[in-house]
């Protein structure tokens, strides 16, 4: 752990101007993921600028019919809110697939968008790793890559984002608020985290200075059919290997609209516009499930170890997509895949 | 009087431990303490070219840096290092002691600071250069030169022969992958200096005896410098066992500095001492048409580091289980560029029981027989190594009860024959073995004339319960109540007692608190006929019993005389009597634990998922003296076998020979979201000359043949045979 300096923000003006300020500087809100990777050596901010007091706690509904959701509310909170129960369960789901109930109690929906990958190599200062030094190599390639993405990879980078809550708030077609240096502006989550490419090194496309102030749900909320299944390495408390988040508007057993994206398989939530479009006006079958999966996965790619993720992801996407059609959510309290 | 032994008596140290009143190592403080904070090696093999430690100097708060150029004397020989657990041959390692690296995270540096904090940052300011050197960590690359070592198990018959010409033949190679402890307490040591240089070792150990005798050879001490104390442990699993390096670094700051130190590691920096070695088990199983057997062998493969070799007992267990007239066995080791090895949890057993058991059970797939038939039909009444009896074996009680607890007639022997929904169902069964051993421990025992006893001995408690059986015992054995009896353990000034370890420590402080407490006995026995008017004139001695704290005939409570009146009269405030146990020699006959294992699994077809969903562990011990910690024992080793199956793994990129997932967040342990309904069951099983108790210890068996019995329930499940643990779901899809 390096040595810092502290400071307590007072307003969101104030984080932005300490932000700009000092560019080794790094905002901490629930400090669940930055104080790990400090710990490690990994991040070496030589400021933290503490925003854990900003009045981004609210969670109001807006004009449009949707929800603003504040970036300091704690993960637990969002999840257990009555309108994201009731609305938008597919959010609250992924929420509570995610790491344990005390991290959980900690994290904010801030922290949780900006989490850096769990590759092993990331967290070891002693192995080459581009995400962490630009330049070095990256060491998962040809090393161990059984938890690695096999979709949207580069040759610098292989690895995955581990969000859970950020594949459900990208099914559900969700919008970042971020104020900056030069105002404000928002983006779609989705266009929010970047590829690898050949600058591994930039997990977002958050700017410098910039802050997350809040996220956004438009109305729909999927809140019939939909599920979040998350396959991990144990049943509880351990990272995606494969999630899918499904949500689908049926009009009898019809689709009439259809959302689907994956985590665990990419440098970002991912989900195919084209998937989706298939599933449009078609019956709710695993056929036609199977279609979707298919193209969802498409250009997918493996490494030594990852192999069976690809077959565990199509598999994966049709029991998701099934317990959505048949309004049988995947639970996330039972011991138990439904 | 039994009042206490067999019962669920809840722990007496509970209490302690729950509201925090029980203090850890690394809890204990003193005035003006220094804390270090240790900076690891990042290359597995090599030399330390250069070491800076000026800049970490110059951090406000730091103290000093001891690396192996700076630091007081430490011993030059290998015998001084080698603590009473340490493997026969080898060269122990040496914390600070020169320019060598010979494993990846190994101490070559101790930051002393002011704080915690200033020492870990100072630490990322001290620059190594190392000259490095060609390494190999793979077991499985390196295989090739595996050395053979003696084992105790001489070969009979001529198993090569009697294989070849078996009916039905079995072989396979079981992978166990290394795996390391986890215990929930860090690695830590406070040392406490009093003014005249005295020093006081608050260390995380499993013997405070053993790190008290290898301190002093290492620091060339006398006994009086020194003393150290555990008195709580959060859990240790083998890995205490041996001194670690914390303690020595701590004591190295403590000499050099003159002050109190505390070193705590990092869960991260646990990674870097001993762990359950990697391991290939190659079994053959030869049978004849009707089941019987007539060849085993059973080889195994290790990991050893390159400086000490260390072995445990894989294989010959099925010499204690399955009749056979040929068998062989060998162990062989592969130096690695690692640190040595060293004990967990059933070491040896838990590995080649494992392997055993899944291959019995794929051999009886081939014969077309009900798994436990053809345990039975192999059945051992005897030790075939020394062809010896068994004090007792209820191992066939433990497969009937198992069984019927679990409902085994109802299983379809045809794998993916049974489901439920979307999930195929597995039940498989495994037999667990283990040693009863029993060790030299001493206790001493204070009895006051308020009729309360303090019960004494160096014995760690590493969260096992021996706190609360001593207790129980010597309750029982002195007639009082256990609220009246004050346990003290795990200080190197009391009795003398060895690590806590091998199952061994229940039966044998159980046998020192009943000689120290029959000494009282005979003590109050003579005081109490020498009341006068004495109720109990003219009573033998031997007929005396202590019963609700008066000295009474047998028989007739009501001929008594209290302690208090007894004691009063013989002008004594206090009876101290000290006891070595004594176990009768005999080598006629042998002594082990035994189980059934049954599991149930759960398997998502389409999704590999797999649940273990029942698990029935039946188990014949002996004398079980706390029926709850007993089975908090068996439950916990069930909760380990379902990681060992399922999930535990320390997983290595060999080619920087190091661990990728040092910390619990990536080294997967069972959650309670992997854990469902364990019944553990007490079998009977009365022995009347293993010791007085009839004992054996509980420690180890509750892993044994756990993680069989779910691969062989996953293969009844699915069709497929993992052999490579741990049993992960991409194994299943592939
Ligand atoms: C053992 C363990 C298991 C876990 N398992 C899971 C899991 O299964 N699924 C899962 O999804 N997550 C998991 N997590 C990760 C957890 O969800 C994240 O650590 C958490 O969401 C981060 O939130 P935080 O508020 O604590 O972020 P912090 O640690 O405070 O910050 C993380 C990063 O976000 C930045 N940041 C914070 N707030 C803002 C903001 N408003 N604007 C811009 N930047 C900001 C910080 O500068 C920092 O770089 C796990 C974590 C641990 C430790
Ligand atoms: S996959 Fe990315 S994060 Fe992992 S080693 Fe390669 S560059 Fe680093």
């Amino acid at each position: 752990m390096n040595n810092f300096q502290y400071s307590r923000a007072t307003d969101i003006a104030d984080a932005i101007r300490l932000l700009t300020a000092d560019p080794g500087a790094k905002l901490i809100a629930g400090g669940t993921n930055l104080i790990d990777l400090m710990k490690e050596n990994v991040e070496r901010p030589s400021r933290l600028i503490d925003i854990s007091r900003l009045p981004l706690r609210d969670i109001e509904e807006t004009a449009g019919g949707g929800l603003r959701i504040g970036a300091l509310v704690p993960n637990s909170d969002l999840a257990y809110h009555p309108l994201v129960e009731q609305r938008y369960p597919l959010l609250a789901a992924a929420i509570l697939a995610g790491a344990s109930a005390q991290l959980r109690n900690m994290a904010s929906v801030g922290g949780n968008l900006m989490q850096r990958t769990r590759c092993a190599y990331f967290y070891d200062t002693a192995t080459p790793c581009n995400k962490r030094e630009p330049g070095s190599g990256c060491s998962a390639i040809d090393g161990l890559n059984r938890n690695h993405a096999i979709l949207g990879t580069s040759a610098s980078c292989i690895a995955t984002n581990p969000s859970d809550m950020s594949v459900a708030l990208v099914a559900l077609g969700a919008l970042v608020h971020i104020a900056g240096p030069s105002g404000q502006r928002a983006i779609a989550l989705i266009d929010f985290h970047r590829l690898p490419e050949d600058k591994p090194h930039v997990d977002t496309n958050l700017g410098t200075g910039e802050i997350i102030a809040a996220v956004e749900l438009p109305k729909h909320g999927f809140a019939r059919n939909y599920s979040y299944l998350k396959i991990r390495d144990r049943l509880s408390y351990a990272f995606a290997l494969v999630s899918v988040a499904a949500a689908l508007e049926l009009d009898g057993n019809a689709i009439s609209e259809a959302r689907l994206a994956l985590g665990g398989v990419a440098h970002k939530p991912w989900r195919s516009l084209e998937a989706e479009a298939a599933l449009r006006g078609r019956a709710a079958t695993p056929d036609h499930f199977s279609r979707a999966a298919d193209l969802l996965l498409q250009g997918a790619t493996s490494r030594a170890h990852n192999r069976f993720k690809i077959e565990l992801a199509r598999r994966a996407i049709v029991r998701t997509l099934i317990q959505a059609a048949g309004a049988t959510p995947q639970s996330q309290a039972h011991k138990k895949i439904a | 009087m039994n009042a206490y032994v067999g019962t669920p008596t809840s722990r007496i140290d509970g209490r302690a431990k729950v509201t925090g009143a029980a203090k850890y190592a690394g809890e204990f403080s003193a005035d003006g303490l220094l804390y270090g904070f240790v900076v690891e090696a990042t290359i597995p093999r090599g030399r330390i070219a250069r070491i800076d430690a000026g800049d970490a100097l110059q951090v406000k708060g730091v103290v000093d840096v001891l690396t192996h150029a700076h630091r007081p004397p430490l011993a030059d020989n290998d015998d001084a290092w080698k603590d009473e657990v340490a493997p026969e041959k080898g060269s122990p390692f040496r914390p600070l002691y020169d320019d060598r690296i010979r494993f990846n995270g190994q101490p070559i540096a101790l930051v002393v600071a002011d704080d915690w904090e200033t020492a870990k940052f100072a630490a990322t300011r001290v620059r190594v250069e190392y000259d490095r050197e060609a390494f190999a960590t793979d077991l499985e690359s390196e295989h090739g030169k595996a050395g053979k070592l003696d084992r105790p198990h001489k070969p009979r018959g001529d198993a090569a022969a009697a294989l070849a010409g078996a009916a039905v033949r079995h072989q396979a190679d079981y992978v166990l992958p290394t795996e390391h402890h986890n215990p929930m307490e860090l690695y830590a040591t406070t040392v406490v200096r009093d003014g005249s240089g005295r020093l006081t070792v608050h260390d995380k150990t499993q013997g405070v005896q053993n790190v008290h005798k290898f301190l002093c050879s290492v620091f060339n001490k006398k006994p009086d410098d020194l003393r150290v104390v555990s008195p709580y442990v959060g859990g240790a699993f083998g890995s205490g066992l041996r001194p670690q390096y914390q303690v020595v670094l701590a004591v190295l700051a403590a000499l050099e500095l003159k002050r109190s130190v505390r070193v705590v590691l990092t869960r991260q920096q646990m990674y870097g001492l001993g762990y359950r070695p990697m391991t290939i088990e190659r079994v053959a199983l030869g049978a004849r048409p009707d089941g019987t057997l007539d060849a085993v062998t059973h080889e195994a493969t290790a990991v050893t580091s390159r400086y000490e070799d260390f072995s445990r007992n894989d294989t010959g267990w099925a010499e204690q289980l399955y009749k056979s007239p040929n068998s062989l066995f060998s162990h062989k080791l592969v130096d690695l560029d690692l640190s040595t090895p060293c004990d967990m949890r059933a070491p040896g057993a838990a590995s080649g029981v494992c392997a055993l058991e899944c291959a019995m059970d794929e051999l009886a797939v081939a014969l077309k027989l009900d798994p436990i038939e053809l345990r039975l039909k192999c059945y051992s009444d005897r030790d075939q190594s020394e062809d010896l009896p068994y004090t007792s074996k209820q191992l066939r009680e433990c497969y009937a009860r198992g069984a019927e607890a679990f409902g085994w007639t109802r299983r379809n022997p045809a794998p993916r024959s049974m489901r439920d929904g979307k999930e195929l169902v597995g039940w498989g069964m495994a037999t667990g073995v283990w040693e009863a051993l029993q060790m030299p421990v001493a206790v001493r025992i204070v009895l006051t004339s308020n009729g309360h006893a303090e019960v004494s001995c160096a014995a760690s408690d590493i969260g096992t319960g021996t706190y609360t059986i001593v207790a129980q015992v010597a309750a029982d054995a002195l007639g009082l109540p256990i609220e009246n009896i004050d346990v003290k353990l795990a200080d190197s000034t009391l009795p003398q007692a060895p690590v806590e370890g091998g199952s061994w420590m229940a039966a044998s402080s159980a046998h020192a608190v009943l000689g120290a407490a029959e000494d009282i006995r005979l003590e109050l026995a003579r005081l109490a006929k020498a009341v006068p008017a004495s109720p109990l004139g003219g009573v033998d001695a031997p007929d005396v019993i202590l019963v609700d704290g008066t000295i009474a005939k047998a028989g007739d409570k009501a001929r008594a005389v209290s302690i208090a009146d007894a004691m009063r009269h013989g002008k004594l405030e206090r009876i101290e009597k000290q006891k070595l146990n004594h176990f009768a020699e005999d080598k006629s006959h042998a002594r082990n634990t035994h189980s059934a294992v049954f599991a149930e699994v759960k398997v998502d077809e389409e999704l590999g998922v797999i649940r273990v969903t029942r698990v029935v562990s039946a188990v014949a011990a002996g004398r079980i003296l706390n029926t709850k910690t007993g089975r908090s024992q068996i439950m916990g080793g069930v909760v380990w076998g379902i990681g060992m199956a399922l999930h535990e793994e320390t997983v290595m990129d060999h080619r920087f020979g190091r661990i990728m997932n040092a910390n619990i967040a990536e080294y997967h342990i069972p959650v309670n979201a992997d854990v469902h309904d364990i019944d553990v069951i007490f079998v009977d099983e009365p022995d009347d000359r293993i010791n007085r108790l009839g004992v054996k210890g509980l420690g180890e068996i509750g892993i044994v043949g756990v993680p069989a019995a779910i691969a062989n329930a996953v293969y009844h499940a699915t069709g497929k045979r993992i052999r490579r643990f741990p049993i992960t779901l991409d194994k299943l899809l592939d």
